[in-house]
């Protein structure tokens, strides 16, 4: 098991990675997992965008993801957490026989089978090359369907209007959104939200990179340690793998 | 009698064909009641082409976009909205849907209605000016 | 072959504009619900992320459920070749297509944007289980028009019988696909098996037969024309044999679930702990909807009228009730993310998922149905639907295995 001191010691170090990050533009160049894709060109099945997420490093009092989705997408919501969206959310998890409770954020998986590609009669639910789940807005009918098969709980519907979205994240009343995997911030080079905050306010539990490049972090990483999926035996192929679970 | 009539008749004739005929004008002139002024030098083709198929342009495109990952393309509803959002008399960007604005007033006179703004951001950055894109 | 005379309903009698009156007075008032829904969004409803479908899909997909198992009273007619059924047939095509039109409409105006109900013509994801209904629907229409239309049609005699098998095919295709929306949903506990299948169409049968014989009663009390005993009978009885097949496939989706690995959590909650849920099973399903039909169906004494409508609207309660609990129940009770784990969340995670259903969503199913019977009224004043008498013939016939038919003056 962990002990807190390593998980302190991890979090100086990677807060330090972030602090010479921002003063060295080179090192984000050298850490960077993605370059902006050149205007014009379409997302390509060269890479695979996943999340590799060491839940022994998530603390069960930190929410740095969810506040960072929150802000980035623009989710403030209605105060009516019934019907408000959410993209990503921490699930606490305990073991009823041992005791044992840990956390970890649970956001959309991007399976590689998705369910609710599967089942979406307009073809609004869909995977861009790059393995990223999105629901074209513009063909959403807003029947929900997806959201009956995702075992994830991962996608909302918009239940209300909205307003004050952001440029980059359009977001409106009657269709059925979710996770992006910030393919707005992907697309621009840039790691997700959620991620981003993992790094700098948390425990940098959570790692983004491009599981189809063997030279990636995160590719290293699963082909060296153990990680498996949240509910693995659907056989839906998720691009967010776990430690720890 | 016949005579009033034909005078009636074609008073009403004259009244529609200046109404008619002046209504096209104002349309065709200098375009719709006073669309405000753009930022930039020109827009991302002729104006004739944006008049005429501006609504092609994005309905094309919006998929390219979202679907396949092509950023940066030359019509962007984003960018649309970064230019033809103008600014209040306190520096504040005005909706581009807004009464008056760009996009409405021209939609107004044409009664066109669209959907695009119940979901896409009426200002330059959306929510926040701080927001990076 | 015996021939039928038919005749259209007398419209525009005091009891005519009554029923159209209220009808229409139910339909304006559904739409007004779509309004208030559509212009507030969904939070207005009991529907939340966690129940994603609610009240508004339990009246459509009885109604679509029961659309396939209304024309099952013209198959046994035409495919199966009884006598007695043979005037009803067309009656049963338009009572299909009716239920099936009422189903579909409160299914789209349910949707968050119907506006765009169109796009599902311009965008088709083909290995979707619900554009494959879409596909099932349609045909559905065409062929039930098909149908009618070589019943009502002598010209047509010669396509009667091939038409009236493909009808009967599709329907139990049709039947089929619906029970998948749910049979597909691996994820959740409360769906995602086989069974779903041909449950559906053992409810279909009986819920089909049931507004079938409410709407029949009616129109036959209303208007005056004779209904023979033996038919009656038949059709209570038969109402009987569909409910106790309803039942079986019931316990049989209840029994392999318990013996599914980590399903009987679920098991428990409906059958045992799920409050609401587990009230409208027992009490609105089983007893009201299935054990009490199926006495009224089977016990010795000949069907009257009265029991039969009373058998009948039991069976529609009980089927409403049946879908509930599928529908909502099913979505109440929580993901398992983390089998045998205990999770929380603040996203109502790992707990049992409160729905209330709201007015307007009731306002909407209720919608759905007077769009139903709606459009049988209108058909039956205008065309020829309905056999002038269901007397005549009835003396001779006795009804198979139910022993000799007692007439009452
Ligand atoms: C239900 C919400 C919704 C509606 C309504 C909507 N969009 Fe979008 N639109 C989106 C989303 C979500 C994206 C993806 C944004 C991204 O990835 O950058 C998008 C992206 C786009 C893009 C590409 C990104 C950009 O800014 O250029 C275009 C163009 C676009 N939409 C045009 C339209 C037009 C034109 C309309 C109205 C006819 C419309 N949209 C209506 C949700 C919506
Ligand atoms: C770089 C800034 C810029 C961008 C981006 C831009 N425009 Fe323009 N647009 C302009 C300018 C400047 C004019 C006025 C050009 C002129 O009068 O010669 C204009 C003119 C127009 C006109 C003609 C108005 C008239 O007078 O009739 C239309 C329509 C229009 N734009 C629509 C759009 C749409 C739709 C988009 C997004 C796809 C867009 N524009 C993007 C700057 C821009
Ligand atoms: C010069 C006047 C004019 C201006 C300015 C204008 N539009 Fe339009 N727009 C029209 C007209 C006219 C139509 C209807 C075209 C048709 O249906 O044939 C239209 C249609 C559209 C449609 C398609 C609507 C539909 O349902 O088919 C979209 C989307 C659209 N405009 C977006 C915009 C946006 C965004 C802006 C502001 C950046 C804008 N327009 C500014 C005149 C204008």
């Amino acid at each position: 098991m962990t002990c807190p001191n390593t998980n302190k010691d991890r979090r100086q170090f990677l807060a330090g990675v972030a602090a010479t990050a921002v003063l060295a533009p080179g090192v984000v160049l050298l850490t960077a997992p993605a370059s902006a894709r050149a205007p014009g060109e379409p997302a390509t099945s060269a890479n695979r965008w996943g999340l590799l997420i060491d839940t022994t490093l998530c603390k069960s009092d930190c929410t740095a993801c969810v506040g960072a989705c929150v802000k980035e997408m623009g989710l403030e919501g209605h105060d009516r957490p019934r019907t408000d969206a959410q993209y990503i959310r921490k699930v606490t998890v305990s073991d009823p026989e041992t005791g044992h409770s840990h956390t970890l954020p649970v956001m959309c998986q991007h399976c590689a089978k998705a369910a609710c590609i599967e089942v979406c009669p307009t073809g609004a639910s869909m995977r861009r090359a790059d393995g990223i789940v999105l629901v074209d807005r513009h063909i959403c009918i807003g029947c929900r369907y997806c959201m009956m098969a995702c075992p994830y709980k991962a996608r909302s519907f918009t239940h209300e209007e909205q307003d004050n979205q952001k440029s980059y994240l359009p977001r409106g009343k009657g269709c059925v959104e979710a996770c992006t995997l910030c393919a707005h911030r992907i697309d621009d080079g840039r790691e997700p939200a959620c991620v981003e905050a993992c790094v700098t306010e948390g425990q940098g539990a959570m790692l983004f990179g491009d599981l189809a490049d063997p030279a990636s972090k995160i590719a290293q990483r699963v082909a060296k340690e153990a990680s498996s999926r949240i509910r693995a035996d659907l056989g839906l192929e998720p691009a967010v793998r776990y430690q720890g679970i | 009698m016949m005579r009033r009539l034909g005078a009636i008749g074609s008073l009403l004739a004259a009244v529609l064909v200046v109404t008619v005929l002046g209504s096209w004008a104002a349309w065709a002139a200098d375009g719709r009641p006073d669309l405000p002024k753009p930022k930039g030098e020109q827009c991302i083709d002729t104006v004739d082409n944006m008049r005429r198929g501006h609504f092609d342009m994005l309905e094309h495109q919006r998929s390219l976009t979202l679907r396949q990952g092509i950023r940066g393309a030359k019509v962007s509803l984003k960018e649309c909205v970064a230019c033809h959002a103008a600014e209040g008399a306190d520096g504040k960007p005005i909706p581009v849907n807004a009464p008056g604005q760009f996009c409405q007033s021209c939609h107004a006179y044409g009664a066109v209605s669209i959907d695009c703004f119940e979901c896409h951001a009426t200002t330059p950055k959306g929510a926040d000016a701080s927001a990076q894109r | 072959m015996i021939k039928h005379e038919y005749s259209e309903l007398q419209p525009m009698t005091p009891s005519w504009l009554a029923l159209v009156g209220v009808l229409g007075v139910l339909i304006l008032a559904a739409f007004g619900a779509v309004w208030y829904m559509e212009h507030n969004g969904h939070w207005v409803t009991g529907m939340t992320n966690q129940v994603v479908w609610g009240t508004p899909h339990v009246f459509a997909v009885f109604l679509i459920v029961a659309a396939s198992g209304a024309l099952n009273v013209a198959s046994i007619g035409s495919v199966f070749g009884r006598e007695l059924y043979k005037p009803l047939g067309r009656l049963s095509g338009l009572l299909a297509l009716a239920l099936l039109a009422g189903g579909l409409a409160v299914l789209v105006l349910d949707l968050g944007r119907p506006d765009r109900a169109m796009v599902m013509i311009a965008h088709w994801n083909l290995r979707s289980v619900f554009s494959l209904n879409v596909v099932l629907y349609s045909g559905m229409f065409s062929l039930i028009a098909l149908y009618l239309w070589t019943m009502m049609d002598w010209t047509m005699k010669a396509y009667y019988k091939p038409v009236a098998v493909a009808a009967f095919l599709w329907r139990l295709l049709l039947t089929t696909g619906t029970g998948s929306i749910f049979g597909f949903l691996i994820a959740r506990d409360g769906y995602g098996s086989a069974v779903m299948a041909p449950e559906f169409i053992a409810m279909s049968f009986a819920f089909g037969l049931a507004v079938f014989n409410l709407v029949l009663l009616g129109f036959y009390a209303g208007s005056g024309r004779p209904i023979s005993h033996a038919l009656i009978h038949r059709l209570g009885s038969r109402l009987g044999l569909f409910v106790a097949a309803d039942l079986y496939f019931v316990a049989m989706q209840h029994i392999t679930s318990l013996y599914w690995g980590g399903r009987a959590a679920f098991e428990t909650f409906i059958l045992t702990s799920g409050g609401v849920y587990t009230l409208l099973f027992w009490v609105g399903q089983i007893v009201l909807g299935g054990l009490i039909p199926l006495w009224l169906g089977f016990c010795p004494r000949p069907m009257e009228r009265g029991r039969v409508r009373i058998a009948s609207a039991l069976v529609i309660l009980g089927g409403l009730a049946q879908m509930y609990v599928l529908i909502v129940g099913g979505q109440a009770f929580p993901l398992q993310l983390f089998p045998g784990m205990e999770v929380s969340s603040a996203f109502a995670d790992g707990q049992f998922h409160a729905y209330t259903p709201s007015l307007p969503e009731v306002v909407l199913g209720l919608g759905g149905f007077a769009i139903a019977l709606m459009i049988v009224v209108l058909g039956c004043s205008f065309l020829r639907f309905l056999p002038v008498s269901l007397d005549h013939h009835g003396e001779h016939i006795t009804p198979c295995g139910c022993g000799p038919i007692h007439h009452h003056k």
